[in-house]
């Protein structure tokens, strides 16, 4: 299996290459994105067999110097070969559908490399691997997020998302390197064996955390998100948010739990918990302000990235006190949660997607009305919804229930300090669950309902053929993981006992369960629950209340009668995108998000429109685009110096590198 | 001495309500409502005094409990009420900090409170470690109050609510002389006189209670 | 014989919240009349009027899609569904493995997200207004809940309903902090998640402070019976969940035969006479909130639901 997956790689790796030449006719381009859907459903397949098979690792015939490069299918990497999968089949049919005329080829080229890059990371066994699946990635997405780089903002975004991607790899490389310490071999399983300790786990952790953090968009490295993911065409910001951000988070979790050894102390986890609820918590918040759907759906993977994040945090805290059938809970919350977020996220970005190219804009305050003219996206997209607002019986709450019921065995690690934490962190997480049901309301709700805002609008059109099934596959998955945890968690008992060391508390195929003898939840039972509620509320209505509707207008709240060239009435008259943001902007976003607002009402006879200006900045994105440039120019100042140096003098630097060299050497030989 | 038993529980749960108040000095908005928040926690305060005198067997904790009840839970409300009334202040309570950052602010400095207080007081009696507790934290709720509120009623209330939590600790704790509490009672109640007396000066010269405008008047200005 | 007494039980129990449902709304109604002085309503009111609605045709404006016309059943539903996993006057119902708390707030939340969507539909400025407030306040609320369901979940070792109500019964857990102030927080999140004074008042259609009614102002005819009735069910289930967490005296013990339910149903009637007469009080004591001091009102709901469990952790790292 394992041979045939690292084919897959190098088959993808070469389609990135013959994409130049695809390029050319709009043929060549269905066949680039038919074959990468194949990768897909292939990735999946191979995850799949991972789980069921047993580990497997292989030796590449090419490598570093210093030993080859080697792959490894075990049960984590399996896992995580699902979401990538998925979203990757699901973008690939998405891009299919939507190829009219031919695709200029520097948004061809990169996507095979993007996916072989990221199925490259997920298998690799050695830190260099690792690393050049990682880079490939970083660099493929760089391009697809640069493609459109006409536009000022598309390139600021594509300059930041740049400037993350080599900070991540950079602390990732050094991550490696002082995990190695001086043995010079990075196999996972030479690192494995020397598992590190103190200060040196600490810093290892820290690194890794930067790293992933800064990849996966945990706060404070969450700023490149918002910016990037709407420069990218739609079914690269939908694997960017599903698979990326999961690829990120799967080396977290392969150096936190597998190459640092099981014998780490239990605060260990409380970094990942704390930067976990706070990424959670402004996504979410973020999410509810934004005007861009592509934008608010970003921000929401920020919000679900933190979900996971304080998963994995609380499995190792778990771990670290020895509470292993709690730790497989907690990791089984954030395995669970990666996939149904891959999946759902997917979906949701290729229907903003589908809204992008039929209604030609991706701002709320231009859309409205789409469910008349958009049905089948419309209802697609409410199931993602619908899961992303954690609302049972959907995929979003499964997994959002066990991690409460993770947190809310948090306190039995002991530590009173580490209690309060996480009480804290357990208010934050519910209170990330909700402010997303917000958000997705307000998505939904502005995008998809109420009247058009714009003639535009009023006329879009849906794409029909491979678009519309790139859209209900997600959206059935979603229904079905969202039926079937119980399924899923036995499917992921392997990489759990990798993680944890345990199963996660066993409760029947059918029923997720908190511990033995805890709380239970049949998602199955629920259902069948609610449709009967349903459908003998309806069954009773249809009994006595006459059938049918009357039609009539809609009352306008007093508001004139719009004029006769705005047959769907006046916009103005709606709840734009501000507005619905208004009461958690005043509520939370003033003191978190330096939200401002100020209405400019016109005086009573005036006919001009009162005018709402709302603004929020993220703290960091300031504080990066303030001190540090200013820092750089400092530094640029000071290079530029060397500009004027005489031929002696830059023959002395480059004399006095090699002395220092030479000394470095000497030094490392001493030792 | 453990859950489930009522001299425990009891205590326990005025102990809370006390604590509780001081949440709720915090959280109201106007004047009137924190003086009576505080006329509460005084008698919820009377009443936990009450109740210790009956366990503990100590009839000097009643004289306490009278005391309390006649100075916090009637006395210096009727007093503060008066003075709001003759001054016709303003009915809303001015913030430094907004209420959630500084409920938010309560919140931490009781965990901050039980840090401190749970490992420093190690083979104590859990019932006087709970109260120690509590009572550290109505300690710093009511110095929080005073930092984050501008009008010098309200600060006034904060160091009142303060002293609170001081007799809430010297009661929990058995044994205790009387003269020890007589005389924090007595040292919190000059404080008060001097800082009311000092209140209606405040307002004869500046004509307001913000103390924010004592700053200008100070020697070391920058 | 257990299995038939539980499936018996949760037949009664959800004939009996049905049925309760428009009567409590009524009597609270006609209590908070009297109180005020006024003559009040009948009681039953409530019901004549939703088989009024009932037998009306619905008006929907132009331009409603099928979410309109969708959506109170789905909240009809939801409300259902969840108000059959809170236990009434007997544990060990045949729905009680399914009563988990977390999932009863799940529930509520579904039907908050279609009554939002219901809202948002017709693309009036009301509708939107009354979603956007309605699910900022849930975004409060819901932290309540949890950090109440953290205590209770602790002292209980489950977020299950019927264990809770067991642990609460028999578990000698005597009188805690942790318990009044998770009771505290519940009783905030209660208020706010019914649209009760002094969050919201259900008596009002004044633009300005409205918030649930601004949602379904659109609706009429069976569609209004069905909101209403949501409304009246949510009202009875929150009712139903404070009595049986916090003052689950005269429960019956799971599988026990019928003879104990009538002790339990007495019970049980009591308790929601109680607590309807308490909420009349309150409504008439207390006048309504700024809707921006709401979010003060929830967050102190909030803090101190974590300052309940704070202190839980002191006591159960004590004894």
């Amino acid at each position: 299996m394992l041979t045939a997956l690292a084919l897959l790689v190098a088959t993808l790796a070469a389609l990135g290459f013959a994409g130049l030449a695809l390029a050319r006719r709009p043929a060549g381009a269905r066949l680039l994105h038919g074959a990468c859907a194949v990768a897909g459903f292939a990735l999946v397949a191979g995850g799949v067999a991972g789980l069921l098979g047993g580990p497997q690792t292989i030796d590449l015939p090419f490598g570093p110097p210093w030993g080859p490069a080697r792959l490894a299918l075990d049960p984590l990497s399996s896992w995580f070969l699902l979401p990538l999968g998925i979203a990757v089949a699901c973008a690939s049919l998405f891009a299919l559908g939507g190829i009219h005329g031919t695709v200029p080829a520097r948004e061809l080229v990169p996507w095979p490399l993007f996916i072989a890059g990221m199925a490259l990371t997920v298998l690799s066994a050695d830190g260099f691997t690792l690393l050049l699946g990682f880079e490939a990635m970083s660099l493929a997405s760089w391009a697809l997020v640069a493609h459109d780089h006409a536009q000022a903002e598309n390139r600021r975004a594509a300059r930041i998302y740049l400037g993350f991607a080599g900070f991540g790899g950079l602390t990732l490389i050094l991550a490696i390197g002082l995990l190695a310490g001086g043995a010079g071999d990075v196999a996972f399983a030479v690192l494995r064996e020397a598992p590190p300790e103190g200060l040196r786990a600490i810093g290892v952790l820290l690194l890794v955390l930067a790293g992933t953090g800064s990849k996966a968009g945990l706060a404070p490295l969450h700023v490149w998100l918002p910016l990037a993911h709407p420069a990218a065409p739609s079914h690269v910001s939908a694997v960017m948010s599903g698979a990326m951000t999961k690829v990120a988070l799967y080396i977290l979790a392969r150096f936190a739990f597998d190459l640092m050894g099981p014998a780490q102390p239990f605060w260990m986890g409380a970094p990942l918990i704390a930067l976990g609820a706070a990424s959670a918590v402004i996504g979410a918040l973020r999410a509810n302000l934004e005007d861009d759907t592509k934008t608010l759906l970003a921000c929401s993977t920020i919000e679900n990235v933190g979900l996971i994040a304080m998963g994995l945090g609380l499995a190792l805290a778990f771990r670290g006190s020895d509470l292993t059938a709690m730790a497989a809970l907690a990791a089984g919350a954030a395995l669970l949660h990666a996939l149904n977020h891959a999946v759902f996220k997917t979906l949701l970005f290729l229907a903003a997607g589908e809204v992008l190219h039929g209604a030609l804009s991706r701002r709320l305050d231009r859309l409205g009305g789409l469910i008349h003219r958009m049905p089948w996206t419309a209802w697609a997209a409410l199931v993602g919804t619908a899961a992303a607002a954690s609302l049972p019986p959907l995929s979003g709450f499964a997994s959002e229930w066990l991690l409460l019921q993770a947190l809310l065995a948090g306190w039995r690690v002991g530590d009173l300090a580490f209690q309060m934490g996480v009480a804290a962190a357990t208010a934050l997480a519910a209170l990330a669950a909700a402010l997303a049901a917000s958000a997705m309301v307000r998505f939904w709700g502005l995008a998809f309902l109420g009247r058009p805002r714009t003639p535009r609008a009023a006329g879009a059109e849906e794409t029909g053929g491979a678009a519309r099934i790139a859209l209900l596959l997600p959206a059935g998955l979603t229904v079905l993981l969202g039926l079937a945890p119980g399924l899923m968690l036995d499917l992921a008992e392997p990489a759990l006992r990798l993680m944890a060391g345990a199963a996660a508390p066993r409760a029947g195929s059918l029923a997720i369960g908190a511990a033995e003898g805890g709380a239970r939840y049949w998602p199955l039972f629920v259902a069948a629950l609610l449709a009967g509620a349903i459908g003998l509320a309806v069954w009773l209505v249809r009994r006595r209340a006459p059938a049918g509707v009357a039609r009539g207008p809609a009352w306008d709240c007093g508001f004139i009668a719009a004029p006769p060239h705005l047959p769907f009435g006046d916009p103005a008259t709606q709840p734009s995108a501000a507005g619905f943001g208004q009461p958690l902007r005043r509520m939370l976003g003033e003191s978190l998000l330096a939200a401002r607002e100020s209405v400019t009402m016109p005086p009573p006879g005036d006919t001009r429109p009162a005018l709402l200006r709302a603004s929020h900045h993220d703290p960091v994105l300031a504080a990066l685009e303030g001190p540090l440039p200013r820092w750089r120019e400092a530094i640029a100042t000071q290079a530029e110096k060397l500009r004027d140096l005489s031929i002696r003098q830059c023959l002395g630097l480059t004399f006095g590198a090699v002395v220092l060299m030479l000394a470095l050497l000497a030094w490392l030989e001493a030792r | 001495m453990s859950f489930g038993q009522l001299p425990y529980d009891v205590a326990h749960l005025l102990g809370g309500g006390v604590l509780l108040f001081s949440f709720v000095l915090l959280y109201q908005r106007r004047i009137g409502a924190v003086i009576n928040a505080f006329a509460t926690q005084g008698t919820l305060l009377a009443i936990a005094a009450a109740w210790q005198g009956y366990v503990q067997g100590a009839p000097g904790l009643y004289v306490t409990a009278v005391l309390a009840l006649a100075a916090k839970g009637v006395l210096i409300p009727l007093a503060l009420h008066a003075i709001v009334r003759r001054l016709d202040l303003h009915r809303t309570v001015e913030t430094a900090l907004g209420i959630g950052p500084s409920l938010v602010a309560g919140v931490g400095l009781v965990g901050l409170a039980i840090l401190v207080v749970l490992p420093a007081t190690e083979g104590a009696r859990a019932l006087a470690r709970e109260d120690l507790a509590l009572a550290l934290s109505v300690v710093l709720l009511g110095m929080l109050m005073m930092i984050t509120r501008r009008n010098a009623i309200s600060q006034v209330i904060g160091l009142l609510s303060l002293e609170n939590g001081l007799i809430l600790a010297a009661i929990g704790v058995a044994g205790m002389p009387l003269v020890v509490e007589l005389s924090t009672a007595a040292l919190v109640l000059m404080v008060a006189v001097v800082a009311g007396v000092f209140a209606f000066q405040i307002r004869e010269r500046f004509d307001t209670l913000d103390t924010g405008s004592l700053e200008e008047h100070r020697g070391e200005r920058r | 014989m257990a299995v038939v007494w539980g499936i018996l039980a949760q037949i009664l129990h959800l004939a009996l919240i049905l049925a309760a449902a428009p009567a409590l709304t009524g009597v609270v109604r006609w209590l908070k009349a009297r109180m005020m002085g006024r003559q009040g309503p009948h009681p039953l009111q409530p019901l004549r009027d939703l088989v009024k609605l009932l037998r009306k045709r619905p008006v929907l404006a132009e331009n409603a899609s099928a979410v309109s016309r969708a959506a109170p059943y789905v909240a009809v539903g939801a409300a259902v569904a969840a108000a059959a996993l809170v236990p009434s006057f007997a544990r060990g119902m045949a729905f009680a493995p399914l009563a988990d708390l977390i999932l009863v707030a799940g529930l509520l939340a579904l039907g908050r997200v279609a009554m939002a969507l219901a809202g948002m539909d017709v693309g009036t400025p009301f509708g939107g207004l009354g979603a956007a407030r309605e699910m900022s306040f849930a975004a409060l609320a819901e932290p309540a809940l949890v950090v109440a369901a953290l205590t209770l979940a602790i002292l209980a070792a489950s977020t299950n309903l019927d264990a809770i109500a067991g642990a609460v019964r028999d578990g000698g857990l005597g009188l805690r902090v942790s318990l009044g102030l998770a009771l505290v927080a519940l009783l905030a999140v209660a208020v706010a998640e019914n649209a009760r004074i002094p969050v919201d008042n259900p008596a009002t259609h004044l633009e300005l402070t409205m918030v649930h009614e601004a949602m379904i102002l659109e609706a009429s005819g069976r569609h209004l019976a069905l909101w209403d009735y949501a409304a009246m069910l949510r009202l009875t289930l929150w009712l139903a969940l404070l009595a049986a967490v916090f003052l689950p005296l005269g429960l019956a013990p799971p599988g026990a035969a019928p003879h104990h339910w009538i002790l339990g149903l007495l019970a049980w009637g009591v308790k929601m006479a109680g607590l309807a007469l308490a909420l009349a009080a309150f409504e008439s004591a207390i006048a309504k909130m700024r809707v921006f001091r709401v979010p003060e009102f929830l967050g102190a709901a909030l803090l101190l639901g974590l300052l309940g469990a704070i202190f839980l952790f002191v006591s159960t790292g004590l004894t």
